[in-house]
């Protein structure tokens, strides 16, 4: 029997924000995945900041992506501290409505052997502690049609 | 004659290597004023003539700990202290507080400067230092995935590695063997026996493609180093050991590194040390060549495959070939890596044990002494910006 990826349990993850990251967090609790985009020069950004890196625009907005990504890398990890027994797909995603940004994030639901670099995954969301959303990925299952 | 050449490693002492838990009867300010006394002893100085602290991670004593001058200015009698400081970030500053060391020298701020770092993990554990910090704004966006340590958040360059340049589990194999085979012999090190190809396939998969043996240590110790003027150092009791070229800094698409992912795609397989390469080379008038001894920091094996491409020993990609050739071993290798054991079998005190290990192949000295050593790398963690590295050499 194969062992599927997980997460963590939603209830010990803890997140904080702070006045740049607060928008994606908000849309995540929405089930909506943004990116922070420079409202000057439109260069893309993440984990959000408060200035464009090419620009130094304070000016930001939060275009909502598909939600398609892309498997960069990843790392099949055995146990947590306290939840030794737990295997989790860590993964950096490529986000291609957003050239040059990644999300650090899960594979869910996945058989670990199955997973690999250029997969497409397609978001979803996961509840963690303090009424947030997690943005985690699954695997796209192609249509057998 | 050729680099900087204007200061020069005059002492180095360090304390037994424990293992994690180990050192629980000595406070970390014990344990790093031994080093402390132990280096001064090994350079013939008094520890009263220190007059400047160069330190490294943000001065702090492994995970979770600080270390003040004050504390030791107090216990150790030391009159005045004319600089203070430290390198930004964590352990890819090791070998750069050297680097520090000069600049305090140089300006003329201070004389005799002592870099050291002590280690305790009573209260934090290397292995799980990822998830056991506060949370944070920036953490929130790595940590909640699991990745609950360096090596874990490395694991995932090295899969990108693996999948660009074709480099196998074998290549991070040999190098965890050959840095065992180089402890073997050296009454310090905390990992004395053989590991085979057959140890190394069949061990626990912590963070795949990464397993037990490509994760360093958990120790714990103090090392110090002191450093002095090149004047200075050619009265003093041991051969001076003169820093070549010292280096510190990263550029923007290295920046945080794996507490962050977002290196473009030439630099994130990699260990971030190429902007330092070449200014080492550069101050140096070396080539990778010249470098007789490389003494790179392994807190994970495939970031010393990341480093021998970075610093030129072998082109970029090539690195899983080149360390399964047999070139970085101390028996016939060209480029002999981490004759004293390195982090994952002698000890891991934060990179400090491979200034030790330069500075003994300098004098002549070292356990597994490379034949008429001339030019000896020293580097520091890849990790956040910076990461560092000097090269020593010989007095002439």
């Amino acid at each position: 029997m194969t062992t599927l990826s997980t997460v963590r349990p939603g209830d010990t993850v803890r997140i904080s924000t702070d006045s740049a990251t607060e928008p994606f967090w908000q849309a995540a609790k929405g089930r909506r995945l943004v990116c922070a985009k420079c409202a000057q020069c439109g260069h893309f950004r993440m984990p959000p900041t408060a200035f464009c890196p090419e620009c130094s625009s304070p000016d930001v907005e939060w275009p909502e992506l598909s939600g398609e990504g892309v498997v960069y890398s990843f790392a099949v990890i055995h146990g947590y501290p306290g939840i030794p027994d737990i295997v989790m797909v860590a993964a950096v995603i490529d986000l291609p409505d957003a050239p040059g940004c990644r999300l650090v994030s899960n594979i869910v639901d996945v058989d670990p052997d199955t997973v690999k670099i250029g997969m497409p995954v397609h978001v979803d969301f996961s509840p963690i502690a303090d009424g947030w959303q997690l943005p985690v990925f699954r695997a796209v299952v192609e249509d057998p049609a | 004659m050729n680099g900087q050449r204007d200061v020069a490693i005059v002492g180095v002492g360090a304390t037994p290597y424990y293992k994690r838990g180990g050192s629980a009867s000595r406070s970390i300010n014990e344990l790093a004023a031994g080093a402390i006394l132990a280096a001064c002893e090994d350079a013939g100085i008094s520890v009263k003539e220190i007059d400047g602290f160069a330190y490294y991670s943000g001065a702090g004593a492994g995970y979770g700990g600080k270390l003040e001058t004050g504390e030791f200015v107090e216990m150790l009698g030391i009159p005045e202290v004319r600089f203070t400081a430290s390198l930004t970030a964590g352990g890819g500053g090791s070998a750069g507080s050297v680097g520090l060391a000069r600049a305090a020298i140089v300006a003329g701020d201070a004389n005799v400067v002592v870099s050291f770092m002590a280690l305790k993990q009573d209260a934090v554990r290397l292995g799980e230092v990822t998830a056991s910090k506060p949370v944070d704004p920036l953490n929130s966006f790595i940590v909640p995935s699991g990745i609950s340590g360096p090596g874990h958040a490395q694991s995932i360059l090295a899969r990108r590695h693996m999948h660009l340049y074709g480099t196998r589990r074998e290549a991070f194999a040999e190098i965890a063997m050959s840095t065992r085979q180089n402890a073997l012999n050296r009454p310090k090190a905390r990992f004395r026996t053989p590991l085979t190809m057959d140890d190394y396939l069949s061990a626990r998969m912590i963070s795949e493609p990464l397993c037990l043996f490509d994760f360093c240590l958990e120790s714990e110790g103090a090392v110090a180093v002191i450093t002095t003027s090149i004047d200075r150092a050619r009265d003093l009791r041991q051969q001076p050991v003169p820093v070549v070229a010292s280096a510190h800094g990263g550029v923007r698409q290295w920046g945080r590194a794996f507490n962050w992912y977002g290196m473009p795609d030439e630099y994130f397989a990699s260990s971030g040390h190429k902007p330092i390469a070449d200014r080492l080379y550069q101050t140096s008038g070396l080539t990778p060549a010249d470098i007789d001894v490389a003494l790179l920091y392994d807190h994970f094996t495939p970031m010393v495959l990341m480093q021998l491409e970075d610093y030129g020993f072998c082109g970029k990609g090539e690195g899983g070939e080149f360390v399964e050739s047999g070139a970085i071993r101390y028996d016939g290798g060209s480029v002999p890596v981490n004759t004293h054991g390195g982090n994952l079998s002698e000890a891991y005190i934060i990179g400090m044990t491979h200034i030790v290990e330069g500075v003994e192949q300098m004098r002549g000295t070292a356990v597994n002494q490379v034949d008429d050593a001339e030019f000896a790398l020293v580097t520091g963690g890849p990790a956040t910006i910076p990461v560092s590295g000097i090269i020593l050499g010989r007095d002439s």
